[in-house]
């Protein structure tokens, strides 16, 4: 075992670093400002080959081969710098990946640059009302138009977070309502700004409403070129399962729950409470999973770095990762006691920057619910983990 | 940048297992665990002919010139075959020796490195495994340094029903003996020697629970109920899913504890501190599950998981609970 990255890999962190001193100097710049200086910075980023590594050049990437490391390098000093890196979203993390793998030449002319570039926001259109855990249930319906050119969408999504400010829709349709329910889902592209599409904000149990939470669309005849169907008709659903492994693996996957794991130390030093044997003995419980998450993302980018299969763990990052969070909630809840009995002045609104005590762990205390269902349920990766990981045979309703 | 093992890696765990394989099957654990014995000379023969007692040694003292990583590798298998033998107080020992600075304690490592002079722990507890095997027993000085202590004279070795059938434990008080002085109290290398146990006995937990797992899910897969295998169940999946997070994730850190003590890591002891509390926690859990996960024939003698449950009551306890390691851990983070 080696921790350090290679003398190849320094020089390169050399390299990044003299970019990121020339390049990055935002200074006083605030607003517009400096928007239009983080856009000039994101096209250097990607002129230097740093950002949008997968991406071809004829759409706005920067065409790198495959280096986990050197990904890994760039993360690290944009980071230290605070320097902006790739947008995040559903655009650039599901949308490009399928369309570079799946789209047509037209689709990928059509989005790929302006996804990356932040002009087009995407919202996922995969949940129903009706169709949770078992996606491949979906009803909304799509009908070709009778001239064959355009598919006319009926039916409703839900739960899609950014909902309110996305352009546009990535969506599973039912078109072929009597083949089974895997075959007969197709995968389209839609533009929401047009009268057929009406949504409503979901107010979430944290109290978030706005533009930030997650929403619900209604389609009445709404409309999409035949063009921008991706994949085959009745593929749709092989098509979502399209991800694109690019550099995927970062050591800097563990971060953010280390981080928040120290901010817990702090938060029982601030309520006088470190000095309890029973608070440091549940320190010290969570804080051996949160180091065995953290050491096995190492072994994941190494597996990454080497062209090695990880084997099982990486089924298992996702439900560690939302049980450690849970765990930790409930510790920051006995640590804030009566403090957790009045929301931070402001609770809900996002970009809220007034003071904030010690209940601002609410935040953490609720949001951590919403890992074990986002992105795939806990029963779902128990599923998975059972299933994929130790072979166990399949539901056979599922 | 490397963080998971290398083929020769697993060649090592892979030669292990299948030497406990020929040697250690579940018959003879069975003859072991009803025996009177507490060393069982083939299967220590068998893992010393592959060099595990010099393992972790430098080339230059005719070890294999691999580190702490590796010999934690061995353990892992040794605890997953629940092996018996002082295992991991020979490589510890062996260790210790090849820092010594003592020439006349250093001449006692050819004989651990080999195998040929078997050595145990007697540290912080009256009860050692395989006592009335070993010839060296490497204990504190009283003062809080190390030494090891020849068998023979002065060594009082008292007979208990010991709970771990795999590793038997005696009780053992020492009056006047011949001892070799290792580390002067204050000597970091007391500390050092007291991680690389921890790590190992980690290793070992990590070893023994990912054995039951493996059972359970095997067990899962072939036993039918309701006309199915109850592998199918979601309870029982999600159990066993269960169990597979809880050990496969800590593996990293155990390799984690190891290297940093290889590397000379500044958090070196803290991470075997939370390696030794961890996966001993883990060990607890997973052995309890695999039971339950069996239904009544994991609650038999016969069927043998009761072996490694009873083996993860000697490593919880070993070189203290994973409280008090949690407790040193907190203390070493400055909390």
């Amino acid at each position: 075992m080696d921790l350090s990255y290679g003398a190849a890999a320094e020089e390169f962190r050399g390299e990044v670093r003299a970019f990121l001193s020339a390049n990055w100097q935002p200074g006083e710049r605030r607003g517009n400002e400096l928007k239009d200086y983080v856009r000039d910075f994101r096209r250097q980023g990607v002129e230097a080959g740093y950002l949008y590594r997968a991406v071809p050049r004829a759409y706005g990437g920067s065409e790198q081969p495959v280096d986990v490391i050197r990904a890994q390098v760039i993360r690290e000093e944009f980071g230290r710098a605070r320097a902006p890196m790739e947008l995040g979203g559903n655009g650039v993390n599901m949308t490009v990946p399928t369309l570079l793998e799946r789209g047509t030449q037209e689709q990928k002319d059509l989005f790929i640059r302006k996804t990356i570039e932040g002009e087009y926001i995407w919202g996922q259109g995969y949940s129903e009302p009706g169709s949770g855990s078992d996606l491949a249930s979906v009803r909304t319906k799509a009908e070709l138009s009778p001239d064959g050119t355009k598919w006319i969408v009926n039916g409703q999504k839900i739960w899609t977070s950014q909902g309110m400010q996305s352009t546009h829709m990535f969506m599973l349709v039912r078109t072929e309502p009597d083949a089974p329910k895997h075959d007969g889902i197709t995968y389209l592209l839609m533009d929401l700004n047009q009268p057929g599409v009406t949504r409503r904000p979901i107010r979430q149990m944290t109290g978030e409403q706005g533009n930030d939470t997650f929403c619900e669309f209604f389609f009445d005849n709404a409309e999409t070129p035949v063009s921008w169907q991706v994949g085959e008709r009745g593929q749709g659903w092989y098509v979502s399962r399209t991800t694109l492994k690019h550099e995927r693996a970062s050591i800097g996957s563990a971060d953010g729950l280390g981080n928040q794991f120290r901010k817990l130390v702090e938060l029982a030093k601030e309520m006088g409470r470190l000095d309890d044997p029973l608070v440091r003995d549940r320190l010290g419980e969570i804080e051996g999973r949160v180091l065995s998450h953290r050491y096995s993302s190492f072994r994941l980018f190494s597996c990454a770095a080497a062209g090695d299969d990880p084997g099982a763990i990486q089924l298992m990052m996702k439900l560690l990762l939302t049980e450690i969070g849970h765990d930790m909630a409930l510790l920051a809840q006995d640590l804030i006691g009566e403090e957790g009995l009045t929301e931070p002045a402001g609770a809900g609104a996002r970009g809220y920057r007034g003071p904030r005590g010690p209940n601002k762990w609410l935040d953490q205390i609720m949001g951590s619910l919403g890992n074990s269902i986002a992105g795939g349920t806990s029963n779902i990766q128990r599923n998975i983990i059972g299933e994929r990981g130790l072979g166990l045979p399949r539901d056979s309703a599922a | 940048m490397r963080f998971h093992l290398t083929s020769e890696q697993i060649a090592i765990q892979d030669a292990v297992k299948g030497t406990l394989g020929e040697c250690w099957g579940m018959d003879r654990l069975h003859a072991f665990a009803d025996g009177e014995a507490d060393f069982d000379a083939d299967s220590w023969q068998a893992l010393m002919a592959l060099g595990v007692g010099a393992l972790a040694l430098p080339e230059a003292e005719g070890g294999a010139g691999l580190g702490l990583l590796d010999a934690a590798l061995v353990c892992e298998m040794v605890g997953a075959a629940a092996a018996p033998g002082p295992v991991i107080g020979q490589i510890v020992t062996a260790l210790a020796l090849a820092a010594c600075a003592n020439p006349s304690t250093r001449a006692l490592l050819p004989g651990v490195a080999s195998g040929e002079t078997v050595a145990t722990l007697a540290l912080d507890s009256q009860l050692v495994q395989s006592a009335r095997a070993a010839q060296l027993f490497l204990a504190d000085d009283g003062a809080g340094g190390l030494q090891l202590i020849e068998a023979g004279d002065g060594i009082a070795i008292e007979a208990v029903s010991p709970t771990d059938r795999s590793r038997p434990v005696s009780k053992v008080s020492f009056g006047t003996v011949t001892a070799h002085p290792l580390f002067a109290p204050g000597d970091p290398m007391v500390q050092r020697i007291r991680d690389a146990a921890l790590v190992l006995i980690a290793a070992d937990a990590l070893g023994g629970a990912q054995h039951c797992t493996d059972l359970s899910v095997d067990y899962a897969r072939t036993r039918e109920q309701f006309g199915q295998p109850i592998a199918r169940f979601q309870a029982l999946k999600h159990q066993l899913a269960h169990m597979a997070l809880d050990v496969e994730p800590a593996r990293a850190l155990v390799w984690y504890a190891a290297y940093a003590w290889d590397a000379g890591l500044d958090d070196a002891s803290r991470a075997a501190a939370q390696a030794k509390a961890h996966l001993c926690e883990v060990y607890t859990r997973t052995t309890r599950a695999a039971i339950a996960a069996h239904g009544g024939i994991g609650y038999t003698w016969e069927y043998g998981l009761n072996y490694w449950f009873r083996r993860s009551v000697l490593n919880r306890a070993w070189l203290g609970s994973p409280a008090q390691h949690r407790a040193r851990a907190a203390q070493l983070a400055g909390w």
